[in-house]
């Protein structure tokens, strides 16, 4: 049985502006958070300047559950950079975030045995701390 | 509408170098040579190329102009975007030149990968706000990020790995035949099973090429190039754009499910064909961008070969093989086999298919579509007729 295991961390290069700021505070908190357009309620992800339904400013951001759902996964097995083979493989995934009003996060499905992984497999946030102050939103399945 | 007021009247190409063999050369002598044989094929002159239109951030005109000695420049343009312009660029030469804004417009496009390749390209971009929403998920290259929308495909409409093995094969049959290809020797079913697995579900031969080399084609209006040495190819419409529903598409993934698993081509593919004034089964034959087999079966759903979800069966039926098929694709051996300049092949496999010079000559070629690269918006295409 293959586990996935996390990618490279030193692939992750964070920088934030104003509207994504609050994203990754929260996350260095472990919470899940989602930009919700205060006039239109139309959320979008990743948090920008503006919401594409109603070119509102005004953001509520909303704490979710961390569950969320397998919308499409890859298996990442052959090191294309240095640095890569100790990690592989790793399973970049495209998760729907219940309560998100269907957005959808780029992330990976961890600690995963690689035939289980299936499209609307149940997922739970887990959190990796990469360094102080920043931590990155990563999926495994719940319901075992 | 531009239709027939333009039509392409030369085309240079440098070698299709493997992947970091065109050294000593400099990318900018690999444009220079391509538009310098373009300008011959035409019977021009260099001081007669008056623009330039590029895409995927296109070359310095300056320089250009500069090196290669032409007098004046009028139009200097480059689409936005990525890959995806490839054909579209050949519509904005024809802009300029049916807004008089230019006479004889050359459109270019080149690789030369030194350190960096473009299979590890996403993780060499900087770091914005926007990429630290993918790049923690160790998405390095686009092939990673494609494999994401070829599994939804799978799930969805189920597609499997044999109708992107059949693209994979089919077009390496076209390569094998033609002797400017990259890889020559025939594969196998067997072959494409066994080869390994990069990015489930994308093996390595649903991956293109890497290759070094430069494409020019040069750009005038109907009526100077009927005086001119080669039979022109007519431009009946070339379009770029796109829905905001694909935007940023492998870079953000909220497309809605309708797109998701798509190339992100339906809203150009249709302005396209009502410009050209023609229907998908008037293609006779199309030059699909094929970075990834998965994407040529979504394209050929997206431009309306097939209805959407049934690429898989509709390659399986052998419908894009040039021997047998109703619409052959990628007769040089796309760029999955023949050779990779950013798109800027398919545009010169079109051009000597409808002058009837091509190496996997399509008898009775009269109409020929080209696609730019699925990436984010604009994508683009392009109708050539003869």
């Amino acid at each position: 049985m293959v586990i996935a295991k996390r990618p490279p961390p030193e692939l992750f290069k964070p920088a934030t502006n104003a509207w994504t700021q609050p994203f990754w505070d929260a996350a260095a908190r472990h919470l899940l958070l989602v930009a919700q357009c205060t006039d239109c309620g139309a959320c979008r992800m990743p948090p920008t300047p503006f919401c594409p339904a109603c070119q509102s400013q005004q953001i509520d951001w909303r704490t979710l559950s961390g569950m969320g759902e397998v919308y499409s996964y890859t298996v990442v097995e052959r090191a294309i950079l240095p640095g890569m083979t100790d990690h592989l493989p790793y399973v970049p995934a495209v998760i729907t975030l219940e309560g998100g009003g269907g957005v959808r996060l780029i992330s990976n499905v961890v600690d995963v045995a690689l035939d289980e992984l299936v499209i609307g497999m149940k997922v739970m946030v887990v959190w990796d701390d990469l360094s102080e102050g920043v931590a990155v939103p990563r999926f495994t399945p719940w319901a075992r | 509408m531009i239709r027939d007021q333009t039509a392409i009247v030369g085309l240079g190409a440098t070698p299709y170098y493997r992947r970091g063999m065109s050294a000593p050369q400099t990318l900018e002598e690999l444009v220079g040579k391509s538009i310098l044989a373009a300008v011959q094929d035409a019977g021009l002159m260099v001081r007669d190329i008056d623009g330039f239109a590029y895409f995927a951030g296109g070359f310095d005109t300056a320089l250009l102009a500069e090196t290669l000695g032409m007098p004046e420049i009028r139009f200097s343009a480059t689409l936005t975007g990525t890959g995806g312009g490839s054909a579209g660029a050949i519509g904005l030469a024809s802009a300029a030149i049916v807004s008089g804004q230019a006479e004889v417009v050359v459109c270019v496009g080149a690789n030369q990968q030194g350190a960096q390749r473009f299979g590890s390209i996403t993780a060499a971009y900087p770091a914005t706000p926007e990429n630290a929403f993918f790049s923690a998920a160790g998405l390095v290259g686009p092939g990673h990020m494609f494999a994401l929308l070829a599994r939804r495909h799978m799930h969805l409409y189920g597609t499997t790995r044999e109708d992107f093995a059949e693209v994979a094969l089919s077009t390496r049959a076209n390569a094998v035949t033609n002797p400017n290809a990259t890889l020559r020797q025939p594969m196998s079913s067997e072959d494409y099973f066994k080869a390994p697995m990069l990015a489930d579900p994308h093996c390595l031969y649903d991956f293109c090429l890497e290759n070094d080399g430069a494409v020019a084609v040069i750009v005038t209006s109907a009526q100077r190039a009927r005086d001119l040495r080669q039979r022109p190819v007519r431009i009946l419409a070339g379009c770029h754009g796109g829905s905001r529903d694909w935007g940023r598409s492998i870079y953000w993934m909220n497309m809605p499910d309708e797109s998701f698993a798509s190339s992100g081509h339906s809203a150009v593919a249709k302005r396209l064909y009502a410009a050209a004034g023609v229907e998908p089964q008037d293609i006779d034959v199309a030059q699909i961008y094929d970075h990834f087999t998965s994407q040529v079966i979504m394209q050929l759903e997206d431009y309306g070969f097939c209805e959407k979800g049934e690429g898989g069966p509709f390659v399986r039926s052998g419908a894009i093989r040039r021997q047998g098929g109703t619409l052959p694709v990628n007769t040089d051996g796309g760029q999955l086999s023949c050779g990779y300049v950013w798109g800027m092949t398919h545009v010169r496999e079109a051009v000597e298919q409808l002058r009837g010079v091509a190496a996997n000559q399509v008898e009775g070629a009269r109409l020929a579509l080209v696609t730019g690269g699925p990436s984010i918006i604009p994508v683009s295409g392009l109708i050539l007729a003869n």
